[in-house]
C-alpha cells in the first residue's frame, strides 16, 4: 500500500496535513507532498475535499530492515539524575548488542545535562544521544516524542529499550504510532535471535497467570518497556568513553500541549522499593492500619523498607507508592516478609523473584506459602516482637 | 461538554484459574467484567457531567458482540450513549492496531471535548491504547491521572508519578487515562438499567469506520505473540514450626545465620 498525491487535483488547501497521524505531509508549491515519514496509514484520504489522494495497492513493500542498526536505551532522567532502571537497561541492552554484534547508545532529554553522558559511557554506552533544551528539563509527552522520533528517522536504530516507569509508559507508545511499530509492555525478559535480529519479549499478562513471548518481526525499531527491577544492572567503569551526538530540539509556541505545573513528592522514605534489600510487607492479615507499625519496627532494625499488598492500599491504610504486585512496584530484595498476606497471584507477581521469602500467615493453606521459602503459621502480633527479640539475642 | 469514554470487556483475571494438569488457563465460568479502571473513567466522565448539565457522555469499546452487555451496564451507570466496534477485520489486534480502530470511531463521533480511558486493561496490562489512540487523534494525552479539574477549555490534572504526583495543565481537547485513585465508581440503579435497555447501542464496523480491512486486526499488528505458557511454579519452602513463638523466632533467625544473610 502507497498513499500518492494525484497533482492535477490538488487544489493545496492543507487539509490533509492537519490530518496526518504522523505529520508526513508537507506542502510545496501549493501541492502536498507526501515524505518519508508517510506510514500508508490512509488517514489523509478522507480529509481530502477534492479525493486528491489515493491509497495503491502495492506488493507489500518488504522494508529493508537491514538499515535499521544499534540497540538504544532511554536514558530517563528526573531531576537531572539518571533513573536506576537505566542502568538495568544498559546492562540487558549490552548482552543485546553483543549477540547480534552492533552498538549499544543511549538517548538522553533534558536541560544542561551534558554531564549525564560520562555516566552513561560509564555504564557501557558507545554513542550517546542528547537533547539538551530548556523544555526537555521535566517530562512532557509532545517535547520528549517529537525530539525521539526526530531522532529515530534520522538515525534508524533496530531495538529501543524503556524502562516500563509512569514516564517510559507514557513516552513508548506515543514513538511506537509514529514509527508504525510495535510495542512490548512491561517485559520481563529479552532474548535475542542472533540471525534474524527478533528480539523475544516475553511478559506478564493476565494479571500474572500467563507468560506471553511477544515478537515483532517486520517493523522496526523493534520496542519494548521493560518492568524496573528485573535486569541485571551494567558494570560501571568511570574510565569509559564514548561519542556524545547532539540532537536539535527546538519547539514552536503551543507545540508542547501540556505544562508540569508542579511536582510533589509523598513518598517520604528516599529508597525506593525497587531497590530496597529487605522489606516487609503487610496485607489485610494485619486487620488495622496501625498494623504497619510494627512492621516499620521491623524494617528499621534489619534497614530495610515497608511494603503492602493492593488491598491495604485500597483500604488507606497505606500509600500507593508502598503497593508490591502486578499494578504496584516488582520487588526483587534479599528478603522480603509477607506479613498477614495471602498470596493473590497479582501481588505474587511482584515479589516471586526475591531472593529469600519468608511468609507468615494465620492460615496454613494461604497461597503466599507456594512460594515462601519459610512458612510460618501464625499470629504475625506474636511471631514479629519474636523476631525482634531474636535478631536482639544475635546483636 | 461531549465526553468519550473508553471501555473493554475483560475477564475478571482475579478468577481465572491454572488448569494444574495441562498448565493452561481455565476461563470457562470467568465472569466478563467492564475493566475496573475504565469504571473510573466512566464514574469521571459522569462526574463532570452531573457539574456542565446538557454534557453527554459516549462509551465506545470494541469487541465481539457480546460487549454489548459491558455497554448495557455503563449506560445503567449513567452514559448516555453506547458504541461497539465490532468486525472480524478487528480481530487479533494488537495495541497499535486497535488503537487505529478505536481512533476512527472516535473520529466519526466528532466535536468531541474530552476523552477519558482506563490506565490499563486487567487482561492485557500494557496501559498502551490510550495514548496511541491520542497520538493518533493528534490530541494532547496525559497517562495516571489521579485528580481532575476543568477549567473552560483546559482540564488540570494530576499524574501519578512512583514517588508522588505532578500537577499538569492541559488544553481541550485532550486524552485522559486514569488511575483507581481517581474516584469510587458509582453503582448502576434500578431506574438506570431500564433506561440502559431502551436506549440505542450503535455497532460500527470496518465499512462504517472506512477503515481498509488491512488497516485493522491482525493484519495491521506489528507485533506478533509467539507463544504462551504459565508461570513455572516456584517449589514450596519449608515450613518453621516449634513448641512457642519465642523458638519458631529463634530457628528463622537460625536460617539468616546459616545463609550469612545478616
Amino acid at each position: 500500500m502507497a498513499v500518492r498525491v494525484i497533482i492535477e487535483k490538488c487544489i493545496g488547501c492543507g487539509k490533509c496535513l492537519k490530518n496526518c497521524p504522523f505529520d508526513a505531509i508537507t506542502m510545496e508549491n501549493k501541492i502536498a507532498v507526501i515524505g518519508d515519514a508517510c506510514t500508508s496509514c490512509g488517514s489523509c484520504l478522507d480529509s481530502c475535499p477534492k479525493d486528491a489522494i489515493e491509497q495503491e495497492a502495492t506488493n507489500q513493500e518488504a522494508k529493508d530492515l537491514s538499515m535499521y542498526q544499534g540497540v538504544w536505551v532511554f536514558a530517563e532522567q528526573r531531576e537531572g539524575k539518571i533513573m536506576p532502571v537505566v542502568v538495568e537497561l544498559l546492562g540487558e541492552g549490552k548482552k543485546l548488542a553483543a549477540e547480534i554484534g552492533t552498538e549499544l547508545c543511549a538517548v538522553v532529554c533534558g536541560s544542561q545535562n551534558e554531564n549525564l553522558a560520562a555516566e552513561l559511557f560509564a555504564y557501557g554506552a558507545e554513542k550517546v544521544y542528547l537533547a539538551d533544551a530548556p523544555e526537555l528539563e521535566k517530562y512532557t509527552t509532545d517535547a520528549y516524542t517529537k525530539v525521539i522520533n526526530a531522532a529515530i528517522i534520522q538515525y534508524k536504530p533496530e531495538i529501543i529499550l524503556f524502562g516500563a516507569t509512569h514516564i517510559g509508559r507514557d513516552l513508548a507508545p506515543c514513538l511506537a504510532v509514529k514509527a508504525n511499530t510495535g510495542l512490548t509492555a512491561d517485559c520481563t525478559k529479552l532474548e535475542i535471535d542472533p540471525d534474524d535480529h527478533k528480539i523475544m519479549q516475553t511478559r506478564p499478562a493476565f494479571g500474572g497467570n500467563l507468560m506471553a513471548t511477544i515478537v515483532c518481526p517486520n517493523n522496526r525499531p523493534q520496542m519494548s518497556t521493560v518492568r524496573p527491577g528485573v535486569m541485571d544492572k551494567a558494570e560501571y567503569q568511570p574510565n569509559r568513553k564514548g561519542e556524545v551526538i547532539r540532537l536539535a530540539c527546538s519547539f514552536e509556541a503551543g507545540e508542547i500541549r501540556t505544562k508540569v505545573l508542579e511536582v510533589v513528592k509523598t513518598m517520604a522514605e528516599t529508597i525506593s522499593l525497587t531497590d530496597a534489600e529487605i522489606i516487609v510487607s503487610g496485607g489485610m492479615g494485619l486487620g488495622k492500619q496501625e498494623g504497619f507499625d510494627l512492621l516499620k519496627q521491623l524494617a528499621d532494625k534489619l534497614g530495610g523498607n515497608v511494603g503492602a499488598s493492593r488491598a491495604c492500599v485500597d483500604a488507606g491504610w497505606i500509600d500507593h507508592c508502598c503497593q508490591v504486585g502486578q499494578t504496584g512496584t516488582t520487588v526483587k530484595p534479599k528478603i522480603y516478609f509477607a506479613c498477614g498476606i495471602s498470596g493473590a497471584i497479582q501481588h505474587i507477581a511482584g515479589m516471586q523473584d526475591s531472593d529469600l521469602i519468608i511468609a507468615i500467615n494465620k492460615n496454613e493453606n494461604a497461597p503466599i506459602f507456594e512460594v515462601a521459602d519459610f512458612g510460618i503459621v501464625g499470629d504475625l502480633y506474636q511471631v514479629i516482637p519474636a523476631v525482634m527479640e531474636a535478631l536482639d539475642k544475635i546483636g | 461538554m461531549r465526553i468519550v469514554v473508553c471501555a473493554k470487556q475483560v475477564p475478571d483475571t482475579n478468577e481465572v484459574r491454572i488448569d494444574p494438569i495441562k498448565g493452561t488457563l481455565i476461563r470457562d465460568g470467568v465472569p466478563s467484567i467492564l475493566n475496573p479502571d475504565d469504571a473510573n473513567a466512566l464514574e469521571e466522565a459522569l462526574k463532570i457531567k452531573d457539574e456542565n448539565p446538557g454534557s453527554e457522555v459516549i462509551v465506545i469499546t470494541m469487541g465481539p458482540p457480546q460487549a454489548v452487555e459491558m455497554l448495557r451496564e455503563c449506560m445503567a451507570m449513567g452514559a448516555d450513549e453506547g458504541i461497539l466496534l465490532s468486525d472480524r477485520a478487528f480481530g487479533g489486534a494488537d495495541t497499535c492496531a486497535t488503537s487505529t480502530t478505536i481512533a476512527a470511531g472516535i473520529k466519526k463521533i466528532k466535536n468531541v471535548d474530552l476523552i477519558i480511558a482506563g490506565r490499563q486493561a486487567i487482561d492485557g496490562d500494557t496501559a498502551q491504547v490510550g495514548p496511541q489512540v491520542a497520538q493518533r487523534l493528534k490530541l494532547p494525552v496525559v497517562t495516571y491521572v489521579q485528580d481532575v479539574k476543568i477549567e473552560d477549555r483546559k482540564a488540570i490534572v494530576k499524574r501519578q508519578m512512583e514517588d508522588g504526583y505532578e500537577v499538569i495543565e492541559v488544553q481541550l481537547p485532550c486524552l485522559l487515562t486514569c488511575v483507581k485513585e481517581l474516584n469510587e465508581p458509582r453503582y448502576m440503579t434500578v431506574g438506570g438499567i431500564i433506561d440502559a435497555y431502551q436506549k440505542e447501542i450503535s455497532q460500527w464496523n470496518h465499512q462504517d469506520l472506512k477503515l481498509d480491512p488491512r488497516a485493522c486486526g491482525l493484519n495491521a499488528s506489528p507485533t506478533q505473540v509467539l507463544r504462551s505458557f504459565t508461570p513455572p511454579p516456584k517449589g514450596k519452602g519449608e515450613m518453621i514450626t516449634g513448641t512457642n513463638v519465642n523458638e519458631i523466632a529463634e530457628k528463622l533467625v537460625g536460617k539468616f545465620k546459616e545463609r550469612h544473610i545478616i
